[in-house]
């Protein structure tokens, strides 16, 4: 469920990457490295496991769904968080270099 | 149990070339500006420099690394005080740990590295093609 939920984060935020010069200038793109890195990784965690339960693998107990999902979500706040502490630092637009040295008139 | 601790490893060892990648692309690009022969310095411009193909492997690693330590975080492997994985806190753990990090983790670092390679390969092609056009451009 983890990788499902990165794996279309990951699939949009690069959809948004690719089509909006806007979202390109708000540096999107490190949110499509982290979400498809964490896919990369999570399928290789998603192959061993499989490995070992077989058809198993594709019949979670419902409480091991509801917390993949909750982990799933958290992810994607979490690399959203990263996105926007990232941004603010870069500040590619300058916003807030601009409110923090504006002058008091 | 601590297998993004393989990838996390493969980032700062991308990393670190790349800084040092980064430094001789910056001693060799006063040779490509005073560059007299026009059509190779136009095909030197339409190649992607390498420290930043590199920087797509290490942003790729440091990202998953990140977003899998959490997952470690959620669901207690990983904790805030010494020894910060608690398979590490006894022996049989730790072996465990160990071998989870010698296939799982090296498998993880192994499947970013190859498609970062399939990247590599397909631009490649577009610096060839773009080479072209550019070539042909000045013709």
């Amino acid at each position: 469920m983890t990788l499902l939920i990165t794996v279309f984060a990951a699939i949009v935020s690069t959809l948004v990457w690719y089509s909006s010069p806007r979202a390109r200038e708000l540096k999107s793109g490190i949110l499509c490295w982290m979400f498809w890195g964490a896919s990369l990784m999570w399928l290789g965690d998603a192959i061993f496991e499989y490995a070992e339960l077989k058809a198993e693998y594709f019949a979670p107990a419902a409480g091991d769904l509801l917390n993949d999902l909750f982990l799933g979500l958290s992810v994607i706040a979490l690399a959203m968080v990263i996105w926007t502490v990232y941004l603010l630092i870069r500040d590619p637009k300058g916003t807030v270099k601009a409110s923090l040295f504006k002058s008091a008139k | 149990m601590a297998c993004f601790l393989v990838t996390a490893a493969e980032a700062v060892v991308a990393t670190a070339v790349k800084k040092g990648v980064e430094a001789s692309e910056k001693k060799e690009l006063p040779k490509y500006e005073n560059d007299e022969f026009h059509v190779e310095h136009t095909e030197e411009s339409s190649k992607v420099p390498f420290s930043r193909k590199l920087k797509w492997l290490s942003n790729l690693l440091w990202g998953g690394a990140a977003l899998l330590c959490f997952e470690h975080i959620w669901h207690g492997e990983v904790v805030p005080w010494f020894p910060f994985l608690t398979a590490a806190a006894n022996p049989a753990d730790k072996a465990e740990m160990l071998h989870e990090m010698s296939t799982i983790g090296v498998s993880m670092a192994v499947i970013c590295t190859a498609i970062w390679c399939g990247m590599l390969i397909v631009c490649r092609v577009m610096e060839n093609r773009r080479a072209a056009e550019l070539t042909e451009e000045h013709k």
